[in-house]
């Protein structure tokens, strides 16, 4: 599901085996080999670099090209799982490289390179120094690749600082809604509710990441398997907006009470010390960004998240605002490579923001009841508006 | 309405002859499968997926629309027995099989007689001159009609319930709707002409009225397996190819240890031996956010590449998975929630099963985001060991689960198949 579970090597950094999506935003300067920019057409660029890879063999069609997005359409026709690479001058440096290609199998890497002397390498087996041969790439570049790794070291940084903090938040507030909810001060434990998860909605990538910890904490009734346990906190969100007409035999007794909600700050405690290991990637943080916009666009807007408290814009707007701070630690790196890109999800953000604000009151926000079906249809054009740019954000910060 | 053979929709309409008729030397095979029948030239030539004959036999020692090719359409349903009495449950399975022997002919409803002027006509009529586009119909018990909710036993058969024909437990994340899930009875009808499988449903709810009603419907477009060695690779609607390793109508034995009940699997209930257990699912997919997806997790979480359908181990589209072949990180290059690896008969106790899914778009939602997905079928021996523990598995692991959405379930039995002169599920009530 959410980022971690798949860590990209950071090689990845780099380089991208994708499709041509994102060669059509602008940043990316148009040079030899020219792919298509037709977006949907599943990849199949034209005029692109084709590498044969055997066992023994690494046969790359053309040896210099004009600096720029490159693109070489790997095609592994040996027998073990082979890897190509693209190293600097220096041979040792990664500009890019495409990992895990099965025999039989075309993967495509798609690099940003500037103008010097580069070495091919396939290596079958993924293992040595591999089969290398010179490669020139020609023109002149102006972008510079040192920087780029300083600004995405610094997006890592600054995403780290704002995840610390949320979880921090997060630690603190469930300690005081634990605290009420066993007290039996039950209005309060409502009002916490809602602004509590909002610090576990804002990274929630992050904490789905921890595959043990998400379901004990988040587990809607509807995800439950026949005969499984429910904890955390939609359990405790039932049990504060007992549904009318449900059987008041299975409510929770005072016990079960006392005991659902120690499990809940136990496990909050546990993703509190966990996240404090964790470094982030930039593919991580913008794949990220964009799946708290699949979150909403999946739960939020449609209201099954919280089917029972209904605050579900609470959930939503947490959400956002962690999508946006990650794009905001992105954006030197975006605005260095793909300004165009930058501006609309920017655009969109604001205009998905304004959508929301009209829906504040208080301090939070109106029920997910009092929405009409319009405005519902409303706020889910404006996440799908934002999350279709906001797709092509790791591409464009990687390549 | 009478057996008798009636007039043909095509020659009501002076077609015979126009080179689309076929001998029926293919139809005694009983599978259908027929490579020996004359081919339609016509028919191969707008696809070359499309099986030799243009019809399928309706009797045989099966029901046909199981292992039967797979026809590029769909229209299932679902009914609730509205009467309580076993003597019309029986008169309308009577109908039913008489009707559906004459429209799996392309026959009209009714033997095309000509009925009073002053009356609607027996047949609805859409389907006139069309052919029979490979129509089977294939009927199945739901575990109600065995004993409703109750528990009362309205027909007098709850003793004879096969033990493995229950309702289908709530799976992980399931969020069924109650209005698209379950029914008493079912008919699936598949055909390579959405019109003559529409007509077909409705023409059977039409007998049905006063005996049953229709409590759901699904409509699907593009079969999503093949059930034929003859048959390409579908591809599903997230764009990859599915169920490349479902069992085929020509691995015979495969198909009598996975599909077929045999005579002995539940001495309780021996009226269902050369039947099968039918399984649906209605899986929404979430196309919007897959289609916002990188190539890279798209590919991952499959397990497949997109292109030619290869397992990521390596290889062509049929190449096994090989789920120890590790990328450069040390881990398998089939992810442990990738699709493919826990789908795969070697992950789940060397159970197949037999699919026949289709895709389906019911246009869109409120949120202007498509209604659509796949309408999964499978058909199996015994749910109970060759789609439970895997749909339990899937649920709670898959990495695909973050797109989907399972909104109906069912589980039907489907009793053997139909002898000329006996009707459809006969032997439960004899
Ligand atoms: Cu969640």
């Amino acid at each position: 599901m959410p980022f971690p579970k798949r860590p990209a090597a950071p090689a990845v950094l780099c380089a991208l085996a994708a499709t041509t999506v994102l060669l059509a935003s602008a940043g990316c300067t148009s040079n030899e080999p020219q792919p298509s920019a037709d977006r949907g057409d599943g990849g199949r660029a034209k005029g692109g670099i084709t590498v044969s890879a055997s066992d023994d063999t690494c046969a790359v069609s053309a040896t210099s090209a004009k600096s720029g997005t490159l693109v070489f359409e790997v095609t592994n026709d040996g027998s073990k799982v082979t890897e190509f690479y693209l190293y600097r001058a220096d041979g040792t440096a990664i500009a890019g490289e495409v990992e895990n290609i099965g025999p039989g199998l075309t993967r495509r890497l798609v690099v940003r390179a500037q103008p010097g002397t580069y070495t091919t390498a396939c290596k079958p087996g993924m293992s040595g120094e591999g089969i290398r041969a010179r490669f020139t790439v020609t023109g002149s570049g102006t972008a510079n690749a040192g920087a780029d790794q300083r600004l995405l070291d610094q997006a890592a940084g600054r995403y780290r600082a704002y995840v610390t903090g949320e979880v921090g938040k997060l630690l603190g507030g469930t300690k005081q809604f634990v605290t009420a909810y066993k007290a039996g001060e039950y209005d309060r434990a409502r009002e916490l509710y809602a602004p509590v998860r909002a610090h576990w909605e804002r990274i929630e990538p992050v904490a789905e990441s921890f595959g043990d910890l998400d379901p004990k904490m988040d587990l809607r009734e509807a995800d439950l398997a026949e005969g499984q346990t429910w904890t955390g906190w939609h359990l405790l969100e039932k049990d504060l907006w007992w549904p009318a007409g449900a059987p008041a035999s299975k409510r929770l007794t005072d016990p079960e009470r006392a005991k659902y909600a120690d499990q809940l700050l136990a496990d909050t405690r546990d993703l509190h010390a966990r996240v404090a290991t964790l470094k982030y990637q930039p593919d991580q943080m913008a794949n990220g960004a964009k799946e708290l916009l699949d979150e909403v666009a999946t739960g939020k807007v449609t209201g099954e998240e919280e089917i029972w408290s209904h605050t579900d814009l609470y959930d939503f707007q947490a959400n956002v605002e962690g999508a946006r701070v990650a794009f905001d630690s992105l954006r030197p790196v975006v605005n260095t490579k793909d300004p165009a890109l930058g501006r609309v999800i920017e655009q969109r953000f604001t205009a998905l923001q304004k959508d929301l604000d009209r829906y504040r009151r208080g301090d939070g926000f109106v029920s997910y009841t009092d929405l009409s079906k319009a405005q519902v249809k409303r706020l889910s054009d404006s996440v799908n508006a934002l999350a279709e740019p906001l797709s092509r954000l790791t591409a464009a910060v990687l390549v | 309405m009478s057996g008798d053979p009636g007039v043909s929709r095509r020659r009501l309409f002076g077609l015979a002859g126009a080179g689309a008729a076929v001998g029926a030397a293919g139809f005694a095979g009983g599978l259908g499968v027929a490579h020996a029948a004359e081919p339609d030239a016509a028919d191969r030539a707008s696809s070359p997926d499309r099986s030799a004959v243009d019809r399928y036999p309706f009797h045989g020692p099966h029901q046909a629309g199981i292992v039967t090719p797979a026809q590029d359409r769909l229209h299932f349903a679902a009914f609730d027995v509205t009467a309580t009495g076993r003597a019309e449950l029986v008169a309308l399975l009577r109908e039913w099989t008489a009707a559906a022997a004459q429209l799996t002919r392309g026959h009209e409803v009714g033997g095309g007689t000509p009925g009073v002027y002053e009356a609607p006509p027996a047949d609805t009529g859409e389907a006139l001159g069309l052919p029979p586009s490979r129509l089977t119909l294939t009927f199945g018990f739901g575990p109600s009609l065995f004993g409703d909710v109750e528990g009362k036993d309205r027909f007098g058969i709850g003793g004879r319930r096969p033990r493995a024909l229950r309702r289908l437990p709530h799976f992980p994340k399931d969020n069924l709707d109650p209005d698209r899930s379950d029914g008493d009875l079912c008919v699936q009808a598949c055909a390579d002409d959405p019109q003559v499988a529409v007509h077909a449903i409705r023409n059977l709810s039409r007998i049905a009225f006063g005996t049953a009603a229709l409590r759901w419907s699904q409509l699907g477009f593009g079969r999503t397996s093949s059930t034929s060695t003859t048959q390409q690779t579908p591809r599903n609607l997230f764009g990859f190819k599915d169920g490349t390793a479902n069992l085929k109508a020509e691995e015979a034995r495969l198909v009598d240890e996975h599909v077929w009940v045999g005579p002995d699997d539940d001495p309780g209930a021996r009226w269902l031996a050369g039947g099968s257990y039918l399984v649906a699912r209605r899986i929404t997919m979430n196309i919007e956010t897959w289609d916002r997806t990188s190539l890279r997790e798209q590919e991952n979480l499959v397990g497949r590449d997109r292109t030619e359908g290869a397992p990521l181990s390596g290889g062509k589209e049929f190449s096994p998975p090989d789920f120890t072949v590790k990328g450069s990180d040390g881990k398998p290059l089939l992810t442990a929630d990738s699709h493919v690896r826990l789908a795969h008969p070697s992950q789940n106790d060397g159970v197949r099963m037999l699919r026949r899914g289709y895709n389906f778009t019911d246009g869109n939602d409120a949120l202007g985001r498509l209604d659509a997905g796949l309408f999964f079928v499978a058909y199996v021996r015994d749910p109970g060991t060759h789609f439970i523990p895997m749909q339990t598995k899937l649920a709670a692991q898959d990495g695909l689960m973050e797109y989907l959405q399972h909104r109906g379930s069912a589980l039907f039995a489907v009793p053997p198949g139909i002898r000329r002169g006996e009707y459809v599920g006969q032997a439960l009530f004899t």
